[in-house]
């Protein structure tokens, strides 16, 4: 490990994490398009990582830094798994109901 | 303002103009460039933050195989037929929802008492130590997201196939 200097505080990380979590959350609201949602649902994903990120690299030397980048690892591969698993979930929806917008697929509403 | 301090911003700029291309956009497949314009940007907050290595990983995997695999899916469900029903009703309460939310974290950061804030260095980590810590204090999560892996790739492609009488 080696310490770097750096003049950018913490603070900038943590708030543009923030504004790409909530454009994320706008984006999970609004869309319709299932696909779409999926992309907004990334950027929430990627909003977190900065922060696990961040919290690892401007920690303490003498703390464990590893485990912030570690945490960013295993989010990037849980991504990966979740993104081939929903869009063969929206394939197989698009093939049965002949539409991926999520208001369409409400067999479940009562 | 450090040169450093410069290339934050302008790759932060870069960030929140793709994120908010993903959201505003009423094309799907320049939502999904867009995407790709933010991920990249992340990759480069990763390096701001001397993580060289998720630098790398996030262009190999969202830059690559995530991108496209939403553009595919975009195509094979043919979602840029209806451009117009691209936004739901529900827009201006989602709008304010997630302003509050934004400035509820905005205001949390700013409020809270961060440490390693007064001297704004960072730790740089090396290459070997993280694959020192992934493959021996942390090899038990790493086996178990790599069958997690697994078996979600698998199923995804059960769920996908084709079956015939379709």
């Amino acid at each position: 490990m080696e310490a770097v200097a750096q003049q950018i505080p913490l603070e900038h990380f943590l708030v543009l994490s923030a504004i790409l979590f909530s454009l994320g959350v706008y984006g999970v609201l609004t869309r319709r398009n299932a696909v779409l949602i999926l992309m907004s649902v990334e950027l929430m994903l990627n909003a977190a990582s900065i922060n696990m990120v961040a919290f690892a690299a401007y920690a303490a030397p003498e703390r464990a830094v590893v485990i912030g980048i570690v945490f960013a690892v295993f989010i990037i591969t849980v991504a990966a798994a979740e993104v081939g698993l929903a869009l063969a979930i929206i394939l197989r929806v698009f093939r049965n109901r002949g539409t991926a917008n999520v208001d369409e697929v409400d067999q479940l509403k009562w | 303002m450090t040169v450093a301090q410069g290339i934050f911003y302008l790759i932060a700029a870069l960030a929140v103009a793709g994120g908010l291309g993903v959201v505003l956009m009423r094309s799907t497949v320049y939502a999904a460039l867009f995407l790709f314009l933010a991920l990249l940007a992340v990759a480069g907050i990763y390096i701001l933050l001397a993580s060289e290595f998720l630098a790398l990983v996030q262009v190999l995997i969202y830059g690559g195989a995530v991108t496209v695999l939403l553009l595919f899916a975009l195509m094979l469900t043919r979602a840029s037929d209806l451009p117009e029903t691209m936004v739901g009703a529900q827009w201006p309460i989602a709008a304010f929802v997630s302003l509050l939310l934004m400035g509820l974290l905005i205001a949390t950061v700013a409020t809270s008492n961060w440490p390693g804030d007064a001297d704004g260095q960072i730790t740089r980590l090396f290459f070997n130590e993280l694959g020192d810590a992934l493959f021996r204090r942390w090899a038990v999560p790493f086996e178990i997201a790599s069958l997690v892996l697994l078996v979600a790739l698998v199923g995804a492609i059960i769920l996908a196939r084709q079956e015939e009488g379709e």
